[in-house]
């Protein structure tokens, strides 16, 4: 079995039994990278000799038995979370050349661990898109079919992951950038609840509705990485007091008795048939497993994708604000620093950005704040009620991650709303603060199924543990795409 | 002609005297080599987030509870919010501030000011809130602008006047002004030093018939470096305004310029109408709110205000107005003040001596008093040598600067100089008498009617006695032996 | 609600983005389709709920005045597109 397609927890275990030495794991993942990834686009930069002197730091570690439980396990970071010394774009050229002077939080705390930081993975550009396709880098392909988009924004780490170029990966959402990458390509993606990862570091989208989780193969590499990089950081003033999701727990078990709740608007407009079959299928299987799922109506979450187009846009436009050319980036040329910055602005940005800008700008501006910034935020807080009652009475909420499977790159390109209405199932998490997981489920179109589980916040350890049953009780195969 | 009323709204910010910056912990510091203080916060790099100085809150509660403000926004919650603009100084491309009426860190308070009459007038204040400060832009010869973020994320307290203005005239602009310094300066929230951009005021003037309830146009001044800047600024934007109307002009809301060598103010380009700040709460930042109890704890350590200080060392110590005010002109001297009195010494005397022969010497060298060798120990036994009759008030003088020179305690400098006063009357008698008896034509004068040459006399007697003998003992034997 | 050429110049400048016409009029077509969509919450009742501003229930965070150490200049001027004399360089303010 080749060390690539292995899970962390297992990479983990041999490191401590000394099968495999530090340095051989993470080359066999660089060698796998500069051979492979020019089909997928996963990666925009990796520094392999740095790679590889924290590997044998890693392998130092574990012989003086100084080991945690990441010690010597790769992980490939999205690039727009902000990494010493390796250059960090977040797939804009307004970032070319950007070598940040720090670590993001969670970044620090995997080098505490001694995790290698084995690259930097492609994203929609500022993690503004559902298919990575607005990178102004490279596409990104999916590893089950190169001629469909592996999601967004977190493409490029669900792509890593499914083709065995990393054992697992960073992400980032605000909408579902985590999620939907996840279900688009049979992994596992985890958005914990908003303000247990650090986000210092993490180049801001939405301030309020960021949130940096795992995209892996497992529910167990989930809750291994999440331990590593959630808890409490005090250079985040959002940032929760509890410690870190506890990844200890997590045991085979029953399923008996879990009461979920499936919301019946969840199944939007667009949902795709045979998405929606193998969803069924899968709730069938946990109601023979003992859990109850009941229909329930939430009635905003209809509301939620022209909601969060008035919220994430409009923090997203103060977030990049400071993009200027000024202090880093590109300078663009003109006559006087007004001009200057307003070209570096329109050269550097591309087209979804500029445009979420605007609408983001526009929403604030005078006259329009009450009506659409501060109206939006009522529906938010409308929304959140809702789904926190729906939490008196239920364990979990499930849905389906995304209306829709894969698509071929180039698809929605033309149809900027279809695009958006991808994330109508992950928003609501982002919108309540929630903690979400999408976990694979089954197939439609010979391609990945994702269901989304759904808890009150702080309930991330007991969503995981579901999560993890749930995952072994679907037993989804293939687990892998043909490589 | 009708009569003018001006009225004036005051826009005050201080930067507050903290150790570090107000959302990141780079060090806040006068000068220094540029950009040698900055991080990723207040650099703005990518994925920096802000994290309030929590002594900074503190500091704008405490002023906010001096100038008899209520806490914490009407809504018993403050927020900070984002201002959104584009200057190469503001390196975010917003800046955090709080907004709106309902928000601030204090609201509805007043400050009291002296009026020439001698009563006292309340300026109303409407907000008190906190901000954070700009880099450094510099102008370079070679053309362009270099940034300098050293100061960027430096806290701001912005304090502003109530609507409408009670302010009338410069002359109670400066008042405002130099009573809130001296509030600022006594909390210990703000250094006061206009010249290193400490403290700015930024007047907001109109003027309007007299009688009028309607307020005119206003003109927003900047760039006072001074109290005396503002005083004047006033006084010219006044005089301008009412000559702009008597020519019938129309007036325009707009900034105008301090030109302090022209002593005018000149228009700067009108850019109100493009900037939209589009205000939103920071979704980076978290609310407030205070407990009562931390709020009286915070009230009932604050220190004693110059206002208290003035009514109780007029009223108890029986100070006049003019000594009482020098005292408490600056904190650090009240204080040296207050010590001397704990430690024994008689009030009237310890002022006296603070603010004629000790301030005197500390300008002329131009250090403070904790940095001269005198300390309230050295002030207080000098006191009571000359309250006990050693040494003659003259003699004091003498040894008091001595003291200041070396630091040695006046007790010691007495006797090292043999300087005690001489009051033992036989003593005196002998050295009366032998003066007498030496200058029997100047006894003659005097005797013919001639008092004024009774000042040689003791001149004479002085100098017999090295300055030693007691005044009032050979004034008193001296007429006693004269008249016989 | 739709949203005219001007009004897309305005927000451009706003947000310092100069855009040519082109641009301009695609964004225009792109942000009528949203804000025709925004008009979906306008017509929501509440139930008379307050704006969720914060996307937390934390209060009071805030740090001691304790000074850090801050960047050397060298690093803090690394990634500057221009800087001399230790100062990031700008060019000519340029109001209009």
């Amino acid at each position: 079995m080749s060390i690539t397609s292995l899970t962390a927890v297992e990479i983990a275990a041999k490191l401590r039994s000394k099968e495999v030495s530090a340095v051989e794991v993470t080359t066999a993942f660089l060698d796998r990278i500069d051979s492979e990834d020019a089909k997928y686009g996963a990666f925009l930069a990796y520094d392999r000799e740095k790679a590889i002197a924290e590997a044998e730091a890693a392998q130092g570690r574990i012989d003086s038995g100084d080991s945690l439980p990441m010690t010597g396990v790769p992980v490939a970071v999205k690039d727009n979370i902000s990494t010493e010394g390796i250059e960090t774009t977040c797939a804009s050229k307004i970032l070319k050349g950007y070598i940040p002077p720090y670590d993001a939080t969670v970044v620090e705390k995997l080098k505490a661990q001694g995790a290698i930081i084995l690259g930097k993975t492609n994203l929609d550009e500022f993690a503004m898109g559902s298919s990575t396709e607005t990178s102004a880098y490279k596409l990104a392909h999916n590893p089950w079919d190169l001629t469909r988009t592996p999601g967004g924004s977190s493409g490029g780490s669900a792509a890593a992951v499914a083709a065995d170029l990393a054992p697992v990966s960073l992400g980032s959402d605000t909408g579902g950038s985590i999620r939907l990458p996840a279900s688009f390509t049979g992994t596992v993606g985890y958005k914990p609840t908003y303000g247990r990862c650090s986000r210092f570091g993490l180049v801001a989208f939405a301030s309020s509705l960021d949130q940096i989780g795992p995209i892996t193969k497992t529910v167990e590499d989930a809750a291994l990485l999440a331990e590593a990089t959630t808890g409490h950081d005090e250079r985040d003033a959002t940032s929760n007091p509890a410690p870190a999701v506890s990844s200890r727990e997590l045991k085979s078990g029953t399923l008996k008795g879990l009461k979920l709740a499936f919301p019946r608007e969840m199944y939007g407009e667009g949902t795709d048939p045979e998405v929606q079959k193998a969803i069924q299928a899968s709730l069938d299987a946990l109601r023979r497993e003992g859990a109850t799922v009941d229909e329930i109506s939430i009635p905003s979450i209809p509301l939620g994708v022209t909601t969060y187009y008035i919220i994430a846009p409009a923090e997203a436009s103060s977030n990049l604000a400071r993009f200027d050319g000024v202090r880093y980036g590109p300078r663009s040329q003109g006559q006087g620093h007004i001009d200057v910055v307003a070209k570096t602005r329109a050269e550097g940005f591309g087209h979804e950005v500029k445009a979420r800008i605007m609408i983001g700008t526009y929403a604030l501006s005078a006259g329009y704040y009450d009506a659409f910034y501060l109206r939006a935020q009522q529906v938010r807080a409308m929304m959140t009620q809702q789904f926190l009652d729906a939490f008196k009475d239920y364990d979990f909420i499930v849905s389906p991650t995304a209306p829709v499977v894969a698509f071929k790159l180039g698809d929605l390109s033309q149809d900027p709303m279809a695009m958006k209405t991808l994330d109508y199932c992950t928003i609501p998490a982002n919108m309540g603060g929630l903690p979400g997981i999408s976990i694979p489920c089954g197939f439609a179109h010979g391609l990945p199924v994702g269901l989304q589980l759904m808890g009150a916040p702080m309930e991330d350890e007991r969503m995981l543990q579901a999560a993890y049953c749930a995952e072994q009780l679907f037993a989804v195969s293939p687990k892998r795409p043909n490589l | 002609m009708p009569n003018y009323v001006t009225s004036v709204g005051m826009e005050v910010h201080a930067e507050l005297s903290t150790k570090s910056k107000m959302f990141c912990r780079c060090q806040v510091a006068f000068g220094g080599e540029p950009n040698t203080r900055t991080c990723p916060v207040c650099l703005a790099l990518p994925g920096s987030l802000p994290v309030p100085n929590r002594e900074a809150i503190e500091m704008v509660i405490k002023t906010a509870l001096a100038l008899n403000c209520k806490i914490g926004g009407t809504k018993e919650e403050s927020i900070f919010h984002r201002k959104n603009y584009f200057y190469p100084d503001i390196p975010k491309g917003f800046q955090t501030t709080q907004y709106g009426e309902e928000n601030p860190f204090g609201y509805h308070g007043y400050l009291e000011i002296p009026t020439p009459d001698g009563g006292t007038k309340r300026i109303g204040i409407r907000r008190i809130h906190l901000e954070e400060d700009t880099g450094k832009l510099m102008h370079l010869p070679s053309g362009g602008s270099g940034i300098d973020y050293n100061r960027a994320g430096t806290p701001l307290m912005e304090i502003v006047t109530d609507f409408p203005p009670d302010i009338h005239n410069g002359e109670e602009a400066k008042e405002y002004l130099s009573q809130l310094r001296q509030i600022l300066m006594y909390l210990g929230v703000c250094d006061g030093k206009m010249e290193e951009g400490s403290l700015r005021c930024e007047p907001n003037i109109s003027i309007a018939p007299e009688g009028s309830k309607e307020l005119g146009v206003k003109s927003e001044l900047k760039n006072l470096n001074s109290f005396r800047s503002v005083q004047m600024g006033i006084a010219f934007e006044s005089r301008r305004q009412e000559a702009a109307l008597e020519n019938g002009e129309t007036l325009l809301q707009e900034t105008r310029g301090w030109n302090e060598q022209k002593e005018s103010s000149f228009a700067m380009r009108i850019k109100e109408a493009e900037n939209d700040y589009r205000y939103f709460p920071c979704p980076d930042l978290v609310p407030m709110s205070f407990t009562p109890e931390y709020i009286e704890e915070l009230r009932a350590n604050l220190p004693e205000l110059p206002l208290a200080k003035f009514q109780r060392y007029t009223q108890e110590y029986g100070l006049s107005a003019y000594d009482a005010n020098l005292l408490i002109s600056e904190r650090e001297w009240a204080y040296w003040f207050e010590e001397a009195i704990e430690k024994g010494g008689e009030p009237k005397a310890i002022c006296n001596w603070m603010n004629s022969d000790f301030a005197k010497m500390l300008n002329e060298e131009g250090i403070t008093s904790r940095q001269s060798k005198i300390t309230p120990d050295h002030l207080v036994e000098l006191v009571k040598l000359i309250e006990d009759g050693t040494i003659s008030g003259k003699i004091a003088k003498t040894i008091f600067a001595k003291a200041y020179e070396t630091g040695d305690m006046p007790k010691k400098l007495v006797e090292a100089s043999g300087a005690t006063q001489i009051s033992d009357t036989g003593a005196i008698k002998a050295q009366v008498q032998a003066v007498l008896d030496a200058n029997p034509d100047v006894v003659a004068k005097y005797k013919g009617g001639n008092m004024g040459v009774k000042g040689f006399l003791v001149g004479q007697i002085m100098k017999a006695t090295q300055g030693r003998a007691n005044p009032g003992i050979v004034q008193q034997l001296l007429d006693e032996l004269l008249s016989s | 609600m739709a949203i005219s050429l001007d009004e897309v110049r305005h927000v451009a400048k706003l947000a310092r983005l100069d855009l040519d016409e082109p641009e301009i009029m695609s964004l225009q077509t792109e942000l009528n389709a949203l804000i025709g969509h925004f008009s979906d919450i306008q017509a929501v009742d509440f139930g008379g709920v307050d704006p969720k501003l914060h996307a937390s229930n934390l209060t009071n965070v805030w740090a001691e005045d304790v000074p850090r150490s801050s960047f050397k200049r060298e690093l803090a001027l690394k990634n500057a597109p221009m800087s001399k004399a230790g100062l990031f360089l700008v060019p000519m303010i340029i109001e209009d």
